[in-house]
């Protein structure tokens, strides 16, 4: 058993650190701090300043632009970033379909896609869920069908988050509606401004638009543009939900939002109400047990596969992630009714839309149902 | 950061759980039953036998017939001991009261008491206050470790002496020292901040002892849960059921984490960061431990609250576990006091 990082854990830690507080644009890092929106802008700068380092992408293979680095070294690199404020590379490209390309998808596909999604010069939609396929994404009716070397895409996704900014959409699709429903599914890839693909954007509680529908009707795919072997799909969506849950666990974030709850609370004198400090305490606590947990994990993945406990990340991730903007709500008290409001402090007109947005953390990446069902399930055998 | 046992702790949890087996309520729950239904509440031959192994000499130097291991081997009896419920009062006698004289003791003091608290010879205890209450073990114990105003004594026998059984089968006393004749230990004097510390290395002993009963309770639940039947079906049938024994899975493998984590601080780390690592602990050990108690009771049904079924004992000792040595308010307390003096925690710094 050891308690401290080791002197080259210590100094990859500070070398991330100093990139991530140095090489961000301020701009970025500062609007991102107080919660404002990140606009499309601010994800591809973040992200190709990552790429332009060589550390977009560094879960990829090495060959792709990924690093052969340790899973604590993945993790520190990950919590540095949220604790500086920078937005992460983004997921659709960085933690979805990167990784399945390069491990599914041909050579010319890969040299196709790899090399402009890390730099995320293709900004890439989820086309997985469906109105009537959520949780159960297998039974998702988006249908191809053959003409010719084509496919011929219609159907319907929806909660297509950032599809709006979206160049190409990696599309799970029923390519064979006779056998069992998990065995007929493949994975497309084609432009979003193909002919026959219409997006609604979804209008949120918040106000904001961070997700939409997308139809398809009649949209003609060339054949090349599947992804590894035709009724592949859902071992590849598996693969990349499996990738997903890993990096939901947002820790550093959490601990930067709670810190700064903690200096407006203590700007308001609200540290001194015993019942607001045992708040904090309790959170912080939990938050602590958690990223100690997310330590464990990481030190025992050396296989590669995650640890059983990843579900646990999730859970419990999310569940403190809500709590925080709870909490935020609690301390702008009526304050937070104003919440177009610029005469109260942007903390507190942001807390209620923040606080209702972030609903979504324990529906999203599996929802924390699906998360409890892994866990007796394939945890404790129940 | 490392969280794993290496070979010789985890051959060292192999032979304790193998010395414990007897006690375990998955193959025999009437063992413990039998030992704490009489005084002393505890089978003194299987202390004698720890005593042979070197466990309850684990944490003290060689020179004083202690074994000179540290906090990771005693966590490791300490969890094992409440894996199967085992009521020999080891954190509180061995870690705490041996703590103490450790810390403090003259060199013929430390070789006497610890010496003969090594091999099983003695017991030793520690209360706190003019009259304390409740003193574990305080009846049967044959040296008393006094602090009374922040300073230190061996006691041998206390004014007067009321001894009783606890909810959880163990037994403690209410002990009144007016008069009583008393040693200093050490050179004497005021010695809160050493004995805070000591205190602290306990109640993190004391964390991983709640820890092992929390997983058997949980581990047990299981099997409850894929064996009875209602409505023809096994109760794993129900997402209800299932789904409030994931949760306590999330609670077990946070409070791991963290109780873990106070064992290297305790082991590796500054004595601040010891006291502070050790409210942490504690709070989330009370939290999940109040949380695991009730479930394993509930999912279990009727039978969870008889004395006749293990599950419902448990519950009782994680209670008493929550309540000794500083509860989940008291950790709160603490903690609150510091929150301003930090952005935020950082367990790699």
């Amino acid at each position: 058993m050891r308690l401290r990082l080791t002197e080259e854990e210590a100094a990859f830690r500070e070398e991330m650190r100093t990139f991530f507080t140095t090489e961000i644009p301020q701009d970025i890092r500062d609007d991102m701090r107080a919660g404002r929106h990140i606009e499309k802008d601010h994800f591809v700068r973040s992200m190709q300043a990552m790429n332009a380092a060589g550390i977009a992408v560094p879960n990829w293979p090495v060959e792709w632009g990924g690093k052969d680095w340790t899973p604590l070294q993945k993790h520190l690199w990950h919590e540095e970033m949220q604790l500086a404020c920078v937005p992460p590379p983004l997921a659709f490209n960085a933690g979805m379909i990167g990784p399945v390309i390069a491990h599914f998808a041909s050579q010319e596909m890969k040299e196709r896609f790899l090399p402009a999604t890390r730099n995320l010069d293709i900004w890439w939609a989820q086309g997985f869920s469906e109105p009537n396929a959520g949780s159960d994404l297998a039974s998702l009716t988006t249908r191809a069908e053959r003409d010719g070397d084509d496919w011929i895409v219609n159907g319907q996704k929806t909660w297509t988050t950032l599809g709006q900014h979206a160049d190409w959409i990696f599309c799970l699709c029923r390519t064979d509606p006779e056998v069992k429903k998990q065995a007929g599914i493949s994975m497309l890839l084609f432009p979003m401004d193909s002919p026959g693909v219409t997006l609604r954007p979804i209008k949120l509680l918040d106000g904001t638009f961070e997700v939409n529908e997308v139809f398809f009707d009649n949209v003609r795919v060339p054949g090349e543009n599947l992804v590894g072997e035709v009724n592949q799909g859902w071992t590849q969506a598996k693969f990349l939900l499996g990738n997903e849950r890993v990096g939901v666990a947002p820790v550093g974030a959490t601990k930067r939002a709670l810190s700064t709850a903690k200096e407006h609370a203590s700007q308001l004198g609200a540290l001194a109400d015993p019942l607001m400090a045992a708040r904090f305490v309790e959170l912080e606590n939990q938050l602590l047990a958690l990223e100690l947990t997310a330590l464990r994990v990481v030190a025992n993945s050396t296989d590669g596969k995650p640890h059983p406990a990843s579900s646990v990340l999730k859970l419990k991730g999310t569940e403190l992630q809500q709590e925080v903007t709870e909490l935020l709500v609690d301390l702008a008290g009526p304050f937070s009714l104003a919440s177009d409001s610029l005469t109260v402090p942007e903390w507190a007109a942001h807390a209620v839309p923040t606080y209702l947005n972030f609903r979504k953390a324990s529906i999203y990446g599996g929802s924390n149902e699906i998360q409890r069902q892994i866990i007796a399930g394939t945890i404790l055998g129940l | 950061m490392d969280f794993e046992l290496d070979d010789e702790q985890t051959a060292l949890r192999d032979a304790v759980r193998g010395l414990l087996k007897g006690y375990d309520p998955a193959t025999n729950s009437e063992q413990r039953r039998t030992i704490t239904a009489t005084d002393p509440g505890y089978d003194e031959a299987l202390w004698l036998r720890l005593g042979e192994m070197g466990l309850l000499g684990l944490p003290f130097a060689e020179a004083d017939g202690g074994m000179g291991a540290g906090p990771v081997e005693v966590a490791v009896v300490a969890e094992e001991i409440g894996r199967v419920l085992a009521p020999e009062p080891y954190v509180a006698t061995v870690v705490l009261a041996g703590g103490v004289v450790a810390a403090l003791g003259s060199d013929d003091q430390r070789a006497e008491v610890l010496g003969s608290l090594a091999t099983g010879e003695q017991l030793v205890t520690f209360a706190s206050g003019e009259v304390a209450e409740p003193v574990i073990q305080g009846a049967r114990a044959d040296t008393i470790v006094w602090e009374v105003d922040g300073e230190v004594f061996l006691v041998d026998r206390p004014a007067d002496v009321t001894a009783y059984r606890t909810h959880d089968g163990g037994r403690a006393a209410h002990l009144v020292f007016e008069r009583s004749d008393a040693t200093v230990l050490g050179t004497g004097g005021e010695v809160r901040d050493t004995l805070k510390i000591v205190i602290a290395r306990a109640q993190i002993a004391a964390c991983h002892e709640a820890l092992g009963a929390m997983d058997t309770a949980l581990r047990l639940t299981t099997s409850y849960l894929t064996t009875r039947q209602q409505f023809g079906v096994t109760l794993n049938r129900f997402q209800a059921l299932t789904f409030r024994a994931a949760d306590m899975y999330t609670d077990l493998e946070l409070t791991r984490s963290i109780v873990t984590w106070a064992t290297l601080v305790s082991a590796f780390g500054e004595d601040d960061a010891v006291v502070e690592a050790a409210a942490r602990a504690k709070l989330q050990t009370v939290r999940a431990a109040r949380r695991i108690g009730q479930e394993a009771i509930q999912l279990h049904g009727g039978i969870g609250v008889t004395d006749e079924f293990s599950i419902g004992h448990f519950t009782s000792r994680l209670t008493a576990l929550s309540h000794w040595l500083g509860d989940a308010r008291e950790q709160v307390s603490v903690l609150s006091a510091g929150i301003s003096q930090y952005g935020v925690i950082d367990p790699l710094d």
